[in-house]
């Protein structure tokens, strides 16, 4: 069968029906799976808390129906959105998110229990996160609503790719231009600080200029294809095709460098990577991207005290236990007593891991779920990514192809930053695990992320109404149904 | 645009791939090395829950360290009583710092995970008890332990005493000051412990150290028990005539040693091996040392545990050694204690016992027996012979110059009705000697003819008297109270 690529000319309004003339036969929206697996989903969680309850506690209090019924009663909203403006969405998107935020909020419980305990005995206050944490989950699914109402059609976003890309670029800036009790917080720079409210605008300058670099990206696309020079049998594009996304990354770069956040840096400078190289196709610029990296790396690493501690401790924690190295050391003695099976939820000490409930909070899982639980957890992550790359792959417009990709590969990205630099497999740079870690900003964002998701994969599974002219051979089933497998390449 | 996202898809794949090897080369393949590092507090959070056995005298079951249960999720607090006493005998027990000490040595039976307390923990499994650890019965004598203790503090000294029960090797009393309260340690507030370790790992008078065990010092005068052990095992007698020049040059050098205060070695022109124990002289001691040769003073030392390097009672104790003796000249040295022989306090007390225990050495030891939770016994006490160290009749010959030697000593506690046999020793040690307030030593045993009690005390620099310091006026006193307190209060 063709590959259904269209509106690949730069800078149209790309017809979603073109090419594909055929109706296809009435397809099932899936919503029915959706709620039988975000049933499944509540179902682990409330047993997740029923076993902290009984582990920690002792007894089972009413406290597990107050927070079950406020987890159910938000998805439900969630699904009734979705049921109402994107039917077709892929069915697993939201059940995954579900679980992961869900998981995420029982382990923030677990460790508030953890932490009253400890506050009972230093005689100091200890704000519990997870009221705050519920609270921002019932916001985020809130901005979920609203991105899923308003953007209508994802293809609108490209109109404000440039604008996208602006307000993204002054996001980033914000923190470094505003003075440090503003924005500083354990030596990061990179949060807007507003009475008791902090936020994280880089969060959210990452989707918005995620939407620029992918608009942008579609726009020259043929630009870079045709209009290059051949430099030993590379096509090179034009500098001036390439300009604006190679000025907007190193801003991007140096911000988030100058705001002390390597996470974010790392993260960034992986998506645009691959965005680029899914727009043009072209091997070297992962070549020339890796390249940069492992010299921007030397050079960070030579230059900044900091990124020289975070290697030394990456290489060995335990040669500056007492300071640097506590953290990770805490972290792997964590992920080693928990073993294969995990000490039970709630049975464990993920307490003594400072940061235990944001960065840290998979080294939780790990201890008390033990390596099965971690291992289940980065396949939901991966159940997750993959959803939304198959929408990507079946979505019939390269807009969508390059954001859902782009959005997909951000969520693994995300996954192996923080999951790799907690077990020590590289350099602990210190950014959330997505929908579980405690924190509002990143929990805002990447609902974002998942609503933009559902937009597409609601593109890609969305029967096209209008009848063709052209005789085509119908597939028998649509595309996001069909196996991988079966999608030929263009010849 | 499909090619390129299927091959990021690919790529992500293989993100989680990795991610799932590291995760089980952590959680499995070197999940024992991290989960039993001792660092690793979760090990201990879980000991805490448990109860923790007690430490407890053999005499009276008198209870040194205990827990206490509260109502935080360590559930149980250990509790020391007397901990600055008590502290080298038990050593401490931190959630943040982990076990030293006995406290470390014996972990296994207090945290009840010893295979010996197996049975036990069976039984304790299937009747739905919380499994608890097992006691530790320490042979210390607490008034001994408490003189000593006393005898040491009150005039701020720095040093140690131990006191050896020479018939079996049990350990008596073992002080070390200054001292630190390992309750501190074991407070469950993690700041007030964090507080308190910085604060004694700082304090430059080393509260922490337990010098009777892990500290070696120039015993001084107190070797010569060990020269003329050699010498009468080589064959010599209380009557052996040997130089009581009041300096001698040292063999093949310019160097002279002389006797302290330069007086001679009594009225004659040449003085008998007794005169030469109980006036300590060290130009005869040199030359008698010179006579022994040695390899023969190496020997007897060994035969006295000197230089044995895996004594442990149950803690590790540092090796007592003579040093390289590379000449006559330093072989003079050595046999007046000085030159490179270093020896800790408790090594000195087991030349004292050997002697008083007719030439046996027997084995130190500081754990009488080990008792399951319900005190009743599991494992006991074993005194242990090592080896004969010298015959008992030059055995019984050295005591009685020990006795003419204590006649000779200065110091408080003297008893007309109870006969000492000792040794003093006033050790010279630092870069400049003459100027350096010298190590006070004392060691002896008592009653003289049917002894009960060895004891070394050690005083670092002099204690309270600086460079008029000698072993007779500072750490006899200390030794006699200890010996007193001992035979006097059973």
């Amino acid at each position: 069968m063709a590959q259904p690529v269209s509106g690949d000319s730069a800078g149209q309004q790309p017809n979603p029906g073109a090419g594909h003339g055929a109706t296809t036969p009435e397809a099932p929206t899936r919503r029915g799976t959706e709620l039988v697996m975000l049933a499944f989903a509540a179902l682990l969680v409330t047993g997740a808390l029923m076993l902290v309850e009984a582990n920690q506690e002792q007894q089972l209090t009413a406290r597990i129906v107050y927070y079950g019924l406020a987890y159910l009663a938000l998805f439900a909203v969630a699904h009734v959105a979705v049921r109402r403006f994107a039917p077709y969405a892929d069915p697993l998107i939201l059940p995954c998110v579900a679980l992961l935020n869900g998981l995420g909020l029982v382990m923030i419980y677990r460790l508030d229990l953890a932490y009253d305990e400890r506050a009972i005995q230093t005689g100091r206050d200890i704000e519990d996160a997870v009221p705050k944490q519920i609270m921002w989950t019932a916001l985020a699914l809130v901005l979920f609503l609203v991105v899923l109402t308003v953007v209508k059609d994802h293809r609108t976003l490209t109109k404000y790719g440039y604008t996208f890309g602006l307000v993204g670029l002054g996001l980033l800036a914000l923190p470094a231009v505003l003075p440090a009790e503003f924005s500083e917080v354990n030596g990061a720079k990179v949060w807007v600080r507003l009475g008791s409210l902090s936020i994280q605008p880089g969060e959210f300058a990452k989707i918005l200029l995620m939407v620029f670099f992918a608009s942008f990206l579609v726009a020259k696309r043929d630009l870079f294809m045709a209009a290059g020079r051949r430099v030993l049998g590379i096509d090179l594009p034009r500098a001036r095709d390439l300009g604006p996304i190679l000025v907007a990354w190193a801003v991007s770069i140096a911000v988030l460098v100058a705001e002390k956040d390597l996470g974010s840096s790392l993260l960034f400078f992986g998506i645009v990577l691959v965005m680029l190289y899914v727009a043009t196709e072209r091997a070297v610029w992962v070549v020339a991207g890796l390249t940069l990296f492992a010299g921007g790396a030397f050079v960070a690493w030579s230059l900044f005290d900091h990124v020289r501690t975070r290697v030394d401790v990456w290489l060995d924690p335990f040669a500056d236990y007492e300071h640097g190295g506590f953290q990770i050391a805490q972290g792997l003695f964590g992920f080693a007593t928990g073993g294969v099976g995990g000490t039970g939820l709630g049975a464990g000490r993920p307490d003594v891991v400072p940061y235990a409930n944001s960065d840290f909070i998979t080294a939780a899982i790990g201890e008390e779920l033990g390596f099965i639980g971690l291992a289940a957890l980065l396949l939901v992550y991966t159940v997750l990514a993959m959803r939304g790359m198959r929408s990507a792959l079946a979505v019939r417009d390269t807009f969508g192809k390059l954001l859902g990709g782009g959005l997909s590969f951000a969520l693994i990205m995300q996954v192996f930053v923080v999951v790799g630099g907690v077990t020590k497999l590289i350099p602990l740079t210190g950014i959330t695990a997505p929908f579980m870690s405690a924190g509002g900003s990143s929990l805002l964002a990447n609902y974002i992320l998942v609503a933009l998701l559902l937009r597409i994969s609601d593109a890609a599974r969305r029967p096209t109404s209008s009848g063709g002219s052209k005789p085509r051979v119908a597939p028998k089933t649509p595309i996001a149904e069909a196996h991988t497998v079966m999608v030929e390449r263009p010849s | 645009m499909n090619t390129p996202l299927r091959r990021v898809s690919l790529a992500m794949l293989a993100m989680i791939v990795l991610l799932l090897a590291n995760a089980t080369y952590i959680q499995v393949v070197e999940a024992d090395s991290y989960r039993t590092d001792p660092r690793n507090q979760r090990v201990l959070f879980e000991e805490y829950s448990r109860q923790r056995g007690q430490i407890l005298s053999q005499f009276g079951g008198y209870i040194i360290a205990n827990v206490e249960e509260t109502n935080n999720r360590l559930r149980f607090l250990r509790k020391y009583t007397d901990g600055p006493m008590y502290a080298p005998v038990t050593g401490y027990y931190s959630v943040r710092y982990g076990a030293g000490g006995l406290e470390r040595a014996e972990d296994s039976v207090l945290n009840g995970s010893d295979d010996r307390l197996f049975v036990r923990r069976l039984s304790d499994l299937i009747t739905g008890r919380d499994p608890r650890g097992g006691n530790v019965e320490v042979t210390v004598h607490p008034k001994a332990q408490e003189a000593a203790y006393k005898a040491m503090t009150a005039k701020g000294h720095t040093g140690s005493v131990v006191a050896l029960k020479p018939q079996t090797g049990e350990i008596l009393a073992m002080v070390s000051t200054p001292s630190y309260d390992p309750s501190r340690l074991a407070a469950h507030n993690a700041d007030a412990q964090q507080e308190s370790w910085n604060e004694l790992i700082k304090d430059k008078g080393e509260p922490m150290a337990n010098r009777a065990i892990s500290r070696t010092y120039p015993p001084g005068s107190t070797f010569k028990l060990v020269v003329a052990a050699a010498a009468l095992e080589a064959g010599e007698t209380k009557d052996t005539q040997l130089t009581a020049a009041r300096e001698i040059k040292l063999p093949k050098t310019n160097t002279t040693l002389e006797n302290f205060n330069n007086n001679p070695c009594g009225g004659g022109s040449t003085a008998s091996l007794e005169t030469a124990v109980r006036l300590s002289c060290n130009t005869a001691f040199a030359e008698l040392a010179g006579k022994v040769g040695t390899q023969k003073l190496t020997e007897q030392a060994a035969k006295f545990g000197i230089g044995q390097t895996d004594l442990q009672i149950p803690m590790r104790v540092a090796a007592s050694g003579l040093g390289p003796i590379a000449d006559e000249a330093a072989l003079y040295q050595t046999g007046i204690g000085q030159r490179d022989v270093a020896l800790t306090p408790l090594q000195d007390a087991v030349v004292a016992a050997t002697i008083a225990n007719g030439g046996v050495r027997m084995l130190p030891q500081l754990v009488k027996s080990i008792k399951a939770p319900d005190l009743e016994e599991i494992s006991g006490f074993d005194p242990d012979e090592v080896e004969r160290a010298m015959s008992r009749s030059n055995a019984e010959a050295l005591r009685d110059m020990m006795i003419k030697s204590e006649e000779n000593t200065q110091g408080d506690g003297k008893r007309s009705d109870l006969t000492i046999a000792s040794k003093t020793g006033t050790a010279e040690h630092g870069n400049d000697p003459k100027r350096t307030p010298p190590h006070a030593w004392y060691v002896a045993f008592a009653p003289a003819d049917k002894p009960e009690i060895a004891v070394a005390v050690l005083v670092e620099n002099g204690g309270d008297r600086g460079l008029a310091a000698t072993g007779g006026k500072v750490a006899a006193g200390i030794g006699r109270a200890t010996m007193n307190a001992y035979l006097g209060g059973r």
